[in-house]
């Protein structure tokens, strides 16, 4: 796709370094490569064994020369088996290694990669990039360049047979050769675009049905079938005309090259028979000849074939390395130490965040979050609360400032020390195709069966777990259990838990679940904050209510900061909040509260009194309120 | 267990997609031929008759040529070549030419028609599954995975035209061939021919057992494969959480298990053919030296010629072309019968919900809804709805509430006729909805989907869905309405903004927000509106519920309610349990009456 500056020598460097892969396995290589040329050689051999049989054997009438013949003609077909399968083995597992080792250093290296990296790329292109880009390379440094070479070998060889048999008739016979070599490239040159007009054509056309399919309920709910059949027809139809026209090339290719390779061998019964009436030429040399005249196409028409195959795969090559050379921009220092256990003192020291440099998210944010302090974060869309708790694990770098936990600059310590004491509950809940207990135990895979069951437990998980066909050994997602969103979202909890990780990071955002189950992971929440350090990007009053410290953002700055209370006396823009979200649920809160304890009703001591109950909630919300929560801590 | 309105969701349909097309492409084992598949599928060739029949003619001429011209070769060394006649060679090297020429012309034509047919027939295959797919009622859609169907569409159809297109010829071409060249060598020399012969029951061995070990050595490489781009897929899709588990090294050492099974299944594989193509190049050797063998000891009889021998060489090599076809055809067809079995289903599935033949045109809708003692199963197996009976007013909103799996997608389904009730009537203005055309019908409604699903395409186009004809202007209003406006023309490509695969490129609520202006442009007069759940920030929530108050304004409207704060405002609230309506009236009424709506408000709101 992207053209560098100067192609040739790129083209090379890429050429180079799929080779370079094949380092480990160069005993197979020239192994491989040795047989190849033995093979070559023998080719050429044949042919003349043919003359020998024709000429001496049958003609001359000379029987043990006829047995000599065919005794050599199968022996040397045996031998060229037997070496064809080593050059195939040995080619092969050279060349799966390096598909191997390619596939693994892309894995590693997705692994490595930041969410800068992972935001901007699609899964379907990764996913076609490890699989068949890696492919076509494997088949660059396998297969295709041996079948390259050994086709030179077998052309050069097989012209220097039929020069040194008849030199006159080889010129005759290998008039049409240019031609082939003209028309084999032409072909390609002009068949490629097609080729590859024709596969985006195809994507066209998927891409137009998947659309369609996934939004089935949108097409049929406002009646536009006919419109969605006209489109992909005419998608269908600029399908056909690309591959009619490809068709008719192909069509005449392939007949055409074998009516050159057919006038040859008629220059050859035509001129090499005079030749054989004025017994310049024998019987065995005309048949001769004629066998290695087919002998000559062969390799021309390989070259054809494998020629476009490897300028593809150092196409292929550069985008795989592509990734390989990607810069994570979240590194480890070389000199990282391990982060030891933390009481989960975070600050925010200064610290502004730009992604890619340009778009600035956050500007000069500064926090301080003692131990065990609940902070919410409030705000609109792409205020910065996001990008607050991607800061802290280190998905992102800050671009100024620096952050610190017990006093540890996060840059200076292991990533996987730093995460492995961090929890994350996010919105969108991605649980692995494994069991249920697997999943629960993603964090902590030595954790025994009596952890995970009390983590399910203190995630409100235990029950609809054992309402499964497997309870914990069943299987989650394509082939298993389909869960629901909320119960996804609690086996996320548990995941969480299971960690007991010290500083926590949570969107408290409840995607499709009903109020029962929103009430069910809304106590699970309660339960996983209490005692731990906690992010959370809070959606609802309850989770504001328990926060110790609420900060209100806007265009990446923190506008506000303070209790509920605090905030409603001083934040114009924290009261247009609650007055907006907050306060709807407050009143209704209120009322239903009110219906409990008969009824009191003037509008004025509702405020006052959920006020005054504010802080005395939030206080007094953990151990009384939830025994379980020993569980977890 | 239950339909969820969103389709599949969920775990990301991109990489399960994406995983179909790559791997797993059923493991195609079973009949050859089956009679019923080939000819319904012979009958997509119908239409090309007779350009297949003259596919058929060429194929006869070029194989007839081809057997011709080692006996022309044969010809010239024998007769002018041993004899000296000049003449004679130049006469035979000219026709030699000219069948060459014929040759060319015959097998370019030939194999012209048959590509630019199977195209032709490709194309049709899949505008009819297009189509068939588009009159096919919500159920199927809700209950089968759409990588699958994908590959229905074009994997499948492309393997049966394989089979159509190329197979059925081939197969007559290689069988005719097989024949000439067996009667042309017999007619040359029978014994020699016998004794050529004797190989073939050595080669079919060899055959057998190749396909026998392959097939399964190939299964293996395509399900190591599969292995393969589903766990790197899984890890990609789920590198978040891998990264922020710290589990990087555990995932790498899974991935490359199966990546190491892969490379050594491959290699298996491939070690099979490079045993399989040097024995078949040895017995093909061994043909060849019979016929050197026995052949000279006959020439130095004198009961065979020299050009004989040389025609026979030929002709050897040439007979283990179509044999080796055929074996390639022998999985062409078994492939191309699990792929019919499996496109004739999708295209046998039959239409649910359709139009009566004497399907009348809605007429314009006031809006009065009712459903009339209705029952409702999606399977035989479990009524979703009991007798609901419900009347909506024109104009009317009604809130639909309930806990999950109570039956408030059905109802909105049956309105819409997504599907059709199993027992009762669903009436729109008086009209059973069963005796209209259903777009007649659904071009009058809208629907906001819970999920706001957005096509690939610009804005404009997205907000144009439902009136493709609608002028920029009306464009900008119903954004403008919808309070989409704003946002859009920020964006630095304003209404031309391409949407990315899944509108990841917009946050939720913009999303939902174009989702509105779209119904708002359809102009329908009865909307369905599954509630969004997912949480949006405060502002857009804000807007939202502004737009949509514009939006159900004057129309009739069947709201899916999940957040019950929103929905005070609807003239009935119908709270739904296990299918029955349990409650109906307006928010405070039914708060007053203390049933399950008010427990339901309640523990939404049970925040202490």
């Amino acid at each position: 796709m992207s053209q560098s500056a100067n192609p040739k020598s790129s083209d090379l460097k890429i050429f180079l370094r799929c080779f370079s892969y094949l380092r480990p396995s160069w005993k197979l290589m020239v192994g491989a490569y040795m047989a190849m040329l033995i093979i070559s050689a023998l080719g050429v051999a044949n042919p003349q064994l043919l003359r020998w049989g024709i000429d001496r054997g049958i003609k001359g009438g000379d029987k043990t020369f006829l047995a000599w013949a065919v005794v050599g003609l199968l022996g040397l077909t045996l031998l060229n088996g037997v070496l064809s399968f080593f050059q195939g083995r040995w080619t092969e597992r050279a060349s799966q290694q390096v598909a191997y080792d390619l596939r693994k250093d892309i894995h590693r290296k997705l692994s490595m990669l930041s969410f800068a990296y992972h935001d901007q790329a699609e899964t379907g292109q990764l996913l076609s990039r490890a699989i068949q880009d890696v492919d076509r390379v494997r088949f660059l440094t396998g297969r295709a360049t041996l079948n390259l070479l050994s086709g030179v070998m077998t052309f050069v060889a097989t012209a220097v047979m039929m020069l040194m048999m008849n030199p006159r008739l080889t010129l005759l016979a290998m008039l049409t050769t240019p031609l082939l070599f003209y028309q084999t490239f032409t072909f390609a040159r002009r068949i490629r675009p097609m080729w590859q007009a024709l596969q985006q054509q195809m994507a066209v056309l998927t891409t137009r049905l998947e659309q369609n399919l996934r939004g089935m309920r949108i097409v049929k709910g406002f009646a536009q079938e006919p419109a969605e059949i006209a489109r992909f027809e005419a998608e269908n139809a600029v399908w056909f005309q690309i591959a009619a026209h490809a068709a008719r090339l192909q069509s005449i290719n392939g007949p055409l090259m074998g009516l050159i390779t057919n006038i040859g061998s008629i220059f050859i019964l035509w001129y090499g028979g005079r030749l054989v009436m004025q017994s310049e030429l024998t019987m065995g040399e005309l048949v001769a000849f004629t066998a290695y005249m087919s002998q000559l196409a062969g390799p021309v028409r390989m070259l054809g074939r494998v020629i476009p195959s490897i300028i593809q795969a150092i196409a292929c090559g550069e985008r795989i390395f592509d990734i390989l050379d990607a810069e994570s921009e979240v590194k480890e220092t070389p000199n990282a130490i391990a982060l030891p256990a933390v009481q989960g003192h975070v600050r925010f020291e200064d610290v502004s965040f730009a992604y890619f440099g340009r778009h600035r998210v956050l500007e000069h944010v500064t926090l301080d979050v003692p131990p065990g302090r609940i902070v919410a974060l409030l705000g609109a869309t792409g205020s910065g609360k996001s990008t607050i708790i991607n800061l802290i694990p280190r998905f992102y770098d800050v671009t100024q400032g620096r952050i610190t936990v017990d006093g540890y600059d996060i840059r200076d310590v292991t990533l996987a020390s730093l995460r492995s004491q961090i929890g994350i509950v996010l919105q969108e809940t991605t649980l692995f195709a494994d069991t249920i207990r697997a999943n629960i135990a993603f964090g902590r895979p030595d954790a025994t069966d009596d952890e995970v069951i009390a983590a399910a437990q203190a995630a409100q998980a235990h029950d609809f777990i054992l309402e499964m066909p497997d309870g914990y050994d069943t299987k989650v997602g394509e082939r298993g259990a389909m869960l629901s969103g909320g119960q996804k979202q609690r086996i996320a909890i548990a995941r969480a838990l299971l960690k007991d990780p010290r500083i926590l990071i949570l969107d408290d955002a409840m995607s499709s679940v009903d109020t029962e189950t929103e009430h069910l992971i809304q106590l699970a929440l309660e339960r996983l904050m209490h005692g731990r350090t906690s992010f959370v990007i809070a959606q609802r009053l309850s989770t504001v209510r328990l926060a110790d410290q609420i900060l209100v953002l806007e265009q990446g700055r923190i506008v506000a900061q303070g209790t509920h209370e605090e905030l409603l006396r001083t934040s114009g823009l924290y009261g247009e909040i609650y007055q907006q979200q907050l306060r709807p649920q407050e009143v209704a809160a209120m009322k239903k509260r009110e219906s409990e304890s008969a009824n009191q009703r003037t509008p004025n001591y509702e405020l006052r009194m959920t006020h005054d109950e504010a802080p005395i909630s939030s206080s007094s919300i953990a151990p009384s309120s939830i025994p379980q929560a020993e569980v977890v801590s | 267990m239950s339909l969820s309105i969103g389709g599949v969701g969920g775990m990301g349909g991109g990489p399960r997609g994406m995983l179909d097309s790559f791997g797993r492409h059923g493991e195609e084992e079973g009949r050859v031929f089956d009679r019923e598949i080939v000819l319904r599928l012979l009958a997509f060739l119908k239409p090309h008759w007779h350009k297949m029949l003259f596919a058929l003619l060429t194929t006869v001429i070029s194989t007839g040529l081809g057997l011709a011209t080692p006996y022309l070769v044969k010809v010239a060394i024998d007769q002018h070549i041993t004899q000296g006649n000049i003449a004679g060679l130049n006469r035979v090297a000219l026709l030699t030419a000219a069948a060459f020429g014929g040759l060319f012309l015959s097998s370019a034509v030939q194999q012209y028609t048959l590509s630019r047919t199977g195209q032709q027939v490709l194309a049709t295959m899949r505008s009819q599954l297009f189509s068939h797919l588009q009159a096919l009622h919500l159920g199927y859609h809700d209950t089968h995975i759409i990588g699958v169907t994908i590959s229905r569409v074009f994997s499948d159809v492309d393997v049966i035209n394989e089979l159509l297109s190329q197979g059925f010829i081939t197969l007559a071409g290689d069988v005719l061939l097989l024949i000439g060249i067996v009667v042309v060598m017999v007619s040359m020399s029978p014994r020699l021919a016998l004794l050529t012969f004797a190989i073939m029951p050595l080669m079919a061995l060899a055959t057998t057992v190749y396909a026998r070990h392959a097939k399964a050595a190939f299964r293996e490489t395509r399900a190591t494969n599969a292995d393969v781009v589903g766990e790197l897929a899984e890890d990609i899709a789920g590198m978040r959480v891998i990264q922020a588990f710290a589990r990087e090294d555990t995932s790498q050492e899974r991935f490359n298990e199966s990546n190491r099974a892969n490379r050594d299944a491959n290699v298996r594989a491939m070690s099979l053919s490079f045993i399989f193509m040097p024995v078949m190049d040895l017995l093909g050797t061994l043909a060849t030296a019979i016929v050197l063998w026995f052949g000279g000891q006959t020439v130095a009889r004198g009961e065979l010629t020299i050009g004989v021998i040389v025609a026979f060489l030929t002709y050897v090599t040439r007979f283990f072309q179509p044999i080796r076809e055929l074996s390639q055809l022998y999985t062409t067809m078994q492939a191309a019968m699990a792929g019919g079995e499996r496109v004739l289903e999708l295209l046998d599935t039959p239409l649910v919900v359709a139009d009566k033949p004497d399907a009348i045109e809605m007429p314009e809708i006031q809006g009065k809804v009712e459903l009339c003692d209705v029952d409702f199963a999606y399977r035989v197996d479990g009524p979703v709805l009991h007798h609901i009976n419900l009347t909506i007013e024109p104009g009317q909103t009604v809130a639909l509430v309930g806990p999950t799996g109570a039956g408030k997608t059905s109802i909105s389904n049956l309105i819409a006729r997504f599907y059709d009730v199993t027992d009762g009537a669903v009436l729109i203005d008086g009209i059973d909805v069963r005796d209209v055309a259903q777009r007649s019908l659904r071009r009058q409604m809208g629907i906001v989907p819970q999920d706001p699903f957005l096509f690939s395409g610009t804005i404009a186009d997205n907000i144009r869905f439902g009136r493709p004809d609608a002028p920029d202007s009306a464009v900008e209003d119903a954004a403008r309405m919808a309070n989409a406006h704003d946002f859009i023309s920020r964006l630095p490509d304003g209404y031309a903004t391409a949407i990315q695969e899944g509108g990841v490129n917009l946050s939720l609520g913009q999303r939902q927000l174009i989702c509105i202006a779209r119904a708002v442009l359809a102009n329908p007069r009865i909307l369905i509106m599954d509630e969004a759940t997912s949480s949006v920030d405060t502002v857009t929530e804000g807007l939202i519920q502004d737009a949509l108050d514009r939006l159900l304004a004057g129309r009739t409207a069947i709201v899916i309610a999940h957040r019950l704060s929103t929905i005070r405002h609807a003239d009935l609230i119908c709270v739904l349990d296990e299918g029955r309506i349990v409650e109906r009236g307006t928010h405070e009424e039914l708060l007053a009456a203390g049933g399950l709506y008010r427990s339901l408000y309640e523990r939404q709101f049970m925040d202490f």
